[in-house]
């Protein structure tokens, strides 16, 4: 293990190593106890000059606010009609086509998977005309639908680089097994490969859940009123509206950053094990 | 069951076909979504930067001329310069994030909330780091700024300030980036060879020695990906400037991003031509570290095959 396990060292070091933890966690964390902790700040104590110490009484009435007198609730909705469609039609698309990638030899097998791979790093502005063209076109700007199937088509190309490597790292053996006993391609994906595929599956769903409802670029480029904004340009344009009410600000943002930080929380295994995909030979 | 001989035919020639039939039925869905939505539109907004056009009506042929243009423009410079920028600093997350790794990659009690709690910032939404920023750094009654008021006697409001606004959102982009660093290194220090630390060990290596000569080594698949999230994630900060200045003061803290945008569609007006131009170059840019990431990728590839 890499560095020394502190265990092994004296108990002037492992004292030390007990205090620094919780000390750089609390200066590595400051802009976000500092927002939480004005997201519960009477505007009383804003308006009395009292930004830093203590609240002088929880107002989690804020909240209450917020979603009172704003959309936020609709946001959320928007958000969550955008997020979940993304997620289940970019497994299924990835599944398949990262099925067809990790188990067959073909002729442009690597060149359609480097296209796959390459789509990913490009830049959103240089998509964002045209797919902005072809929303409007299909009669779907300014709709969650639009949005959602954007975010299928450029997601498929992260997933299917994940989902071809975890296929290909199955054992072949059981496949030719199947082959040889005459069952049919279809049903090796149906029955043999996607039940192997739960991890890899569970994984993607965490991280483009995340990175979906976390997705500000899109949402500005492909909604424009409150009825279909996802919460990222809503709170934005809230942000616009309520100058100097941080309270509300505050008290928005940590809405708005709950579920997927709750999804990481629930899944953080799967969380980090598609994160850092590669990291490791 | 009895079968017509058609539907036998028929049978037997895919059973005969279905094996190299079926890899390509199962691409055809993504690679339709993927062919529209991603490929065409770049060769589309290629021919775009060629026209002059209001997103509207006629498209006019304009030749090399939004290019030309950008030549004399000095908005664009400045987006390009803070390009330059936030790819340079942006680089910082890679090492920040090994020694928060470093330090982190212990066997104590309650060490993974710790982990988790360091990871946090990535899972949060940029629009929300940016506006936590922007608390922290509002003039009057932001901590920073009464931090440096503290120190100095005279506070600096980072983001109206046009020589700092573009390095205050940076350094609120390196927050969740080094998040992201980290954890790429802590799964690769979790699976270092223990064996070759002990004998490096015993040959006495230690401190900065051992990590240069026999970590950093076994840790270069967490560096590749590092290196190439943290260039990509540089060169589309877009979020945090929309968020924390709209390119402001005075548009010093814009970036080819969000120009192209602001070119685009928002109320400067509609100069999809020109935002195209902008976004071209941005893509000329991103594919010198593509092609170079495709090309280790494709060769780590061969290797293994």
């Amino acid at each position: 293990m890499f560095p020394r396990p502190i265990a092994t060292r004296g108990p002037g070091a492992r004292a030390l190593y007990q205090i620094a933890l919780p000390v750089a966690l609390i200066i590595w964390l400051f802009p976000l106890l500092g927002v939480a902790l004005t997201s519960v700040r009477p505007a009383s104590d804003l308006a009395a000059g009292n930004y830093f110490g203590m609240p002088s009484s929880i107002a989690f009435s804020n909240y209450v606010d917020v979603f009172q007198n704003s959309p936020i609730g609709r946001y959320i909705l928007n958000s969550f009609k955008v997020t979940i469609p993304t997620v289940i039609g970019t497994l299924v698309l990835s599944c398949m086509t990262g099925f067809a990638l990790g188990v067959y030899r073909f002729r442009g097998n690597i060149l359609i998977f480097f296209l796959f791979v390459a789509g990913n790093f490009v830049p959103f502005q240089i998509l964002m005309i045209p797919v902005r063209d072809i929303t409007v076109q299909m009669g779907l700007y300014n709709s969650t639908a639009g949005l959602a199937l954007f975010h299928i088509a450029f997601q498929t190309g992260f997933c299917t680089l994940f989902m071809r490597n975890f296929i290909g790292a199955l054992p072949r053996e059981l496949i030719e097994a199947a082959r040889v006993e005459g069952v049919a391609e279809w049903r090796i994906f149906w029955f043999i490969v996607l039940p192997l595929m739960r991890p890899a599956i569970a994984a993607l769903s965490v991280l483009v859940f995340t990175f979906i409802w976390n997705d500000f670029f899109w949402a500005t480029v492909l909604t424009t009123s409150a009825s279909t904004q996802p919460v990222t340009a809503g709170l934005s344009s809230l942000n616009g509206q309520w100058i100097a009410a941080w309270h509300l600000v505050s008290a928005g943002s940590i809405i708005a950053a709950l579920p997927p930080v709750a999804m990481f929380f629930l899944m953080q295994k799967h969380f980090i094990a598609g994160l850092t995909m590669g990291a490791v030979k | 069951m009895a079968m017509t001989s058609t539907e036998l035919r028929s049978r037997s020639w895919w059973r005969s076909n279905q094996q190299w039939l079926t890899p390509w039925l199962f691409l055809t869905p993504g690679l339709i979504m993927f062919a529209l939505y991603v490929v065409w539109p770049i060769f589309e907004s290629f021919r775009i930067s060629f026209y002059n056009w209001d997103g509207l009506g006629e498209k006019r042929w304009l030749g090399w001329g939004n290019y030309v243009e950008l030549f004399g423009d000095r908005a664009f410079k400045t987006s390009l310069r803070n390009n330059v920028i936030w790819l340079l600093l942006y680089m910082l997350a890679v090492p920040i994030g090994l020694g928060l790794a470093i330090f982190l990659n212990q066997t104590v009690r309650g060490i993974r909330i710790y982990k988790s709690l360091f990871f946090f910032p990535f899972v949060i939404s940029q629009v929300v780091v940016g506006l936590m920023f922007s608390w922290f750094y509002a003039p009057n009654f932001g901590l920073l700024y009464n931090l440096i008021e503290w120190v100095t006697g005279k506070g600096i409001a980072i983001l109206a300030d046009p020589t700092l606004a573009t390095y205050g959102i940076i350094a609120a982009g390196l927050w969740p980036q080094i998040a992201y660093c980290m954890i790429l290194y802590l799964t690769g220090l979790n699976n270092v060879a223990p064996d070759q630390i002990e004998a490096a060990r015993l040959d006495g290596a230690k401190g900065l020695k051992m990590l240069w000569f026999v970590i950093l080594p076994q840790l270069r698949p967490a560096t590749f990906i590092a290196v190439v999230v943290t260039v990509i994630g540089a060169l589309r900060s877009f979020d945090l400037v929309s968020i924390m200045t709209n390119g402001g003061p005075f548009g010093s803290s814009r970036v080819l991003s969000y120009y192209m945008y602001e070119q685009a569609l928002s109320e400067y007006g509609y100069r999809m031509g020109y935002g195209a131009a902008i976004a071209v170059v941005l893509f000329l840019i991103m594919m010198v570290f593509i092609s170079g990431f495709i090309w280790k990728m494709m060769r780590d590839e061969r290797g293994d095959r």
